[in-house]
């Protein structure tokens, strides 16, 4: 379907969901409030590494207002174990320290009260007697056999290490001209939503039903919650209707829930659990990708890369929960946006005594763009070339696509050349390089970044049998259901929860195309997890293309009973007959016609007038498969990752303060392709966050720990979040190369700007430092690391 | 805990309520008058989330007591419009997708609109400042900056509303 031709898609739109949350009507979980609900506070391990000796409630107990005070004796009797996606059995995770604590803020016991106050009153009157053990804070010493395993049983504090070879990496490193090798770091940060997470658990004992109202976002989590509280999934309804207030992949609380689910189950009454922030910073279990990279590239004197070895070693944090497979969908897009010939990739998870790891939108990706492009200008620089001809001449050209990638995934299109010559122009960029030389004239360390990267989207699950050849996983497919009422008004029933990302807008814009109907008509709803449909929830960018295409499945095939119905009232074959604005008129005459609300009336009430063998009533499902999912890797790991690949290039200009080390960027501009945007509006503001985002990782975010395991920035006064100041005027030019496999052309663009920001604020930070004949390749480069790095050379010269 | 009965002015409406002493004015706004829109980010200072007119100036009411605020006169993200319409500002918002999961949403309402209450076409540094003190993850502050300015050219007359309540 050509761009041009779309009646709803594309065009400027006022997003259905924004109006409730202007006006303050947002239902969020914190908002709801069930009468007899009782609290949960909870008491957190002040050490990083402890056995529990004792825990003494008696106090607790005794205060007016306590109703329970549960420890990990009591999970482990009432619970199963959270899963962790990996093929290693004897690591168990409760949800309360099970005999031991293995971070500082992990759960050791949990207090349920009438008000929230009063149960944080009595955790501190739990006594916990404690014998501290020697933590294992550093991911490279966590890996000697000489560090005790955090997880005895499990053996090593290695959770997962694999090595895969794509091509023939010896032989291009043997033949290529040059080598380099060198070190990135991607130190700990996340997305850190406002909302912290929240739950509401309430068991009905007539019912045997647990309604659970969650501020998630996360596949199977019905499923998981089910079986850790050992209860058949039909007898739990999540409600995803709850207005999630900001996730980008880390409203993850299963741990949450099923601590809530035991309780409310236990006690018989609503029970609500909201993490505070200081609770979500230290015991959310929501931080990020924590990685060093170990590079080498093999390139010619042309400045063609031709192969690479990456070795990540990723520092999970004290259990394993989704970040070795954060490690995973890298392997999707492993040699970005370039035409590299083979790729060797190792990939290392280590349990430390650190706060564990939740998916952070782009589950891995950023942190692997901001390594591959740091290699592209290290590779550049070796060679004395320009930043710019190096990506030039390595950017898969637009003539060779559909393109193969050597570990296995196929790009479905792109015009990386178009969409940065596009972005060089928007910025001015020779205007820029004149203002950096004049900025340096005048005694300032001024800089120019730049970066091309790629942002896989249609969130399949190819990782998780990658990771974990147990694990058969081959869909993630995603359901929706247009139902039309008897006087015509339209339904569309989505099967997950949203947090900010449109997707009632989505599915609106979408049914309203196919159905030619107007948008702004048309109610979206949320099903429960009892009467959904399958969905694995809105992760790696994959609504625009899953719900979107799933949406125009099920329309399609109302529209095909309408126009049957039609044509049978006609008294006329189908292929007589044509759908129009909802109406079915004869092609050969449009005069004659058959209206919506008439053909409605028909499916509704008059079976005499249906087609033979019609159901009545007008409604239809369809469940969409991911696009190229459906098949395993192969024996050398070769796997097509996600289906669809958008591509962004950022172009910013940064200033460093010789003193401070602040940083100070913009103008900021963003080459974006996407494919068909089916909101603008939406994709533009999802793009500007993701770059807010970036600015966070690149510059400012970081759970620090001191080498004690204690965490040093477990607040917003210590762990810095960009403001309207931090954050500069972004431009966004967009390009749209369709996608061949999805309904409309659209790709996923959920994780846009995140997955390129780092990238080019390291780059601009490096040009700008380069003067002084300084690099560096570890983020966040904060004011701190940046003062501390310039005093280096500044001090030599007084 | 102490006890306090409190005679509080919410959006032209008079409440009366008891607090303990100890009782942050956002939970009294949420928890005993079931305000909700308030919402609570960070319960430190730092965020904005919780950000109410309090005597015509934006605060944060995670820093305030309940017992502090006997007396006052508050506007919340509630009191922005007559119910069921909505404001030139919050329209505006509408317009330019000024949110996404809107969790943030009522705090930088709060911050706009006691920036336009004081200078009617304000610079986009201006603005930028007025919202500075109100953390938002979703936006990248891009179209909550474009829809100030928008809600200021409306206001002055310079570009009449399209829809004054959607």
């Amino acid at each position: 379907m050509a761009e041009q031709n779309f009646r709803y898609i594309s065009k400027k739109r006022r997003p259905k969901e924004d109006r409730r949350f202007l006006a303050g009507s947002g239902v969020f979980v914190a908002d709801i409030a069930i009468p007899g609900m009782l609290h949960v506070g909870l008491v957190a391990s002040p050490y990083s590494f402890a056995r529990i000796r004792s825990i003494n409630a008696e106090a607790a107990l005794a205060l007016p207002g306590v109703h329970l005070v549960v420890t990990g004796e009591d999970i482990v009797a009432g619970t199963d174990p959270m899963m962790s996606g990996l093929d290693a059995p004897k690591l168990r995770r409760y949800v309360l320290a099970d005999g031991i604590a293995r971070y500082a803020g992990e759960w050791v016991a949990a207090v349920v009260a009438d008000t929230r106050a009063i149960a944080e009153d009595a955790a501190e009157l739990v006594e916990v007697e404690y014998e501290p053990l020697t933590p294992v804070t550093d991911p490279e010493q966590a890996m000697s056999s000489e560090s005790p395993p955090l997880h005895p049983e499990h053996g090593s504090n290695i959770l997962f290490q694999k090595k895969w070879v794509w091509g023939t990496v010896e032989e291009d490193f043997a033949a290529a001209d040059h080598r380099i090798a060198f070190r990135a770091r991607w130190h700990r940060s996340s997305t850190v939503p406002i909302e912290t997470f929240g739950v509401v658990s309430q068991w009905n004992q007539a019912q045997q039903l647990l309604d659970v109202w969650a501020s998630i976002q996360m596949p199977k989590f019905h499923d998981l919650l089910g079986r850790a509280l050992r209860v058949p999934g039909n007898a739990i309804r999540v409600h995803y209707d709850v207005d999630v207030g900001g996730s980008y992949g880390v409203k993850r609380g299963l741990k949450h829930s099923i601590l809530g689910g035991y309780l409310a189950k236990r006690l018989g009454v609503p029970v609500k659990l909201m993490e505070d922030r200081l609770e979500n910073m230290r015991g959310g279990d929501a931080q990020g990708p924590d990685r060093i990279f170990d590079m080498q590239a093999a390139f010619n004197n042309d400045g063609m890369i031709r192969s690479l070895k990456i070795r990540a070693l990723d520092d999970c944090g004290a259990h394993a929960g989704r970040a070795p497979l954060q490690l995973g969908k890298p392997v999707g897009a492993i040699c970005g946006p370039y035409k590299v010939n083979s790729v060797e990739y190792e990939a290392i998870s280590v349990t430390t005594n650190k706060t564990p790891q939740e998916a952070v939108r782009g589950f891995g990706q950023a942190p692997t763009n901001f390594a591959l492009e740091t290699m592209v200008d290290r590779v550049a620089a070796h060679l004395g070339m320009d930043r710019l001809e190096i990506r030039r001449r390595n950017l898969i050209t637009a003539d060779q696509f559909p393109y193969l990638i050597p570990s296995g995934s196929t790009y479905d299109s792109g015009d990386f050349h178009t969409v940065l010559d596009k972005t060089l122009t928007a910025a001015t960029y020779n205007d820029l390089i004149k203002r950096r030389d004049a900025a340096r004239a005048a005694g300032k360390l001024a800089g120019i970044g730049l970066s091309t990267c790629l942002e896989p989207s249609g969130g399949n699950s190819a990782f998780e049998p990658l990771f974990n050849p147990k694990n058969e996983t081959t869909t993630w497919m995603e359901a929706s259901t247009i139902k039309v009422d008897p006087f015509g008004a339209i339904v569309v029933i989505m099967n997950t929860s949203t947090s900010g990302q449109g997707h009632e807008t989505l599915a609106a814009t979408v049914a309203g195309e196919i159905l030619e109907r107007d948008p702004d008509t048309i109610r979206v709803l949320h099903a429960d997890s009892l009467s959904a449909m399958p969905s694995n929830s809105p992760v790696g960018s994959r609504m625009a293309i899953m719900l979107g295409g799933a949406t125009a499945g099920a329309g399609k095939k109302i529209k095909a009973s309408v126009t049957a119905i039609g044509a049978k009232k006609l008294g006329v074959a189908i292929d007589a007959v044509e759908y129009r604005d909802g109406n079915v008129v004869l092609r050969s005459d449009p005069s004659k016609k058959v209206s919506w609300e008439v053909i409605v009336e028909i499916a509704h009430r008059k079976f005499h007038e249906l087609p033979e063998g019609m159901e009545p009533g007008l409604q239809a499902s369809f469940v969409l498969e991911v696009p190229t999912g459906g098949t395993l890797p192969d024996a050398t790991g070769r796997v097509q990752m996600y289906p669809c690949y958008a591509f962004e290039s950022h172009i910013v200009y940064a200033e460093i303060d010789r003193v401070t080390g602040q940083v100070t960027l913009g103008p900021y501009t963003v080459g974006h392709d996407c494919g068909v945007m089916i909101n603008p509006d939406i994709v533009h503001g999802m793009t500007y966050g993701g770059i807010a985002h970036g600015i966070g990782a690149a510059l400012y975010e970081r759970f620090l720990y001191d080498d004690t395991g204690q965490l040093l920035s477990g607040t917003f006064m210590d762990y810095l979040i960009p403001s309207s100041h931090e954050v500069p005027d972004v431009k966004i030019i967009d390009h749209c190369t369709p996608s061949p496999l999805t309904a409309f052309g659209q790709k996923g663009s959920g994780e846009a700007g995140y997955l390129g920001g780092p990238a080019a604020i390291a780059c601009a930070v490096n040009d700008a430092l380069s003067p002084l004949g300084l690099k560096i390749a570890e983020l966040p480069m904060t004011p701190s690391v940046l003062g501390d790095l310039i005093a280096t050379v500044e001090n030599k010269r007084t | 805990m102490s006890e306090h009965d409190i005679t509080l002015k919410v959006n032209g409406r008079t409440y009366r309520g008891k607090a303990s002493a100890r009782m942050t004015l956002v939970d009294f706004l949420r928890d005993e008058l079931r305000l909700t829109g308030t919402h609570t980010g960070c319960e430190h200072g730092v965020c904005g989330a919780c950000s109410i007119i309090f005597e015509g100036q934006a605060i944060r009411s995670c820093l305030m007591f309940a017992v502090q605020a006997d007396g006052a006169s508050i506007t919340t993200v509630e009191g922005l419009a007559e119910p069921g319409t909505l404001s030139v500002l919050q329209d505006c918002f509408w317009e330019t997708h000024a949110l996404q999961c809107g969790f943030c949403t009522p705090g930088m309402l709060i911050a706009s609109q006691t920036l336009l209450d004081k200078n009617r076409l304000p610079t986009d540094e201006e603005i930028r400042e007025a919202i500075s003190g109100n953390l938002c993850r979703c936006t990248g502050y891009k179209q909550i900056v474009d829809a100030v300015k928008l809600a200021a050219q409306r206001l002055s007359g310079l570009n009449a509303p399209v829809k004054s309540d959607g």
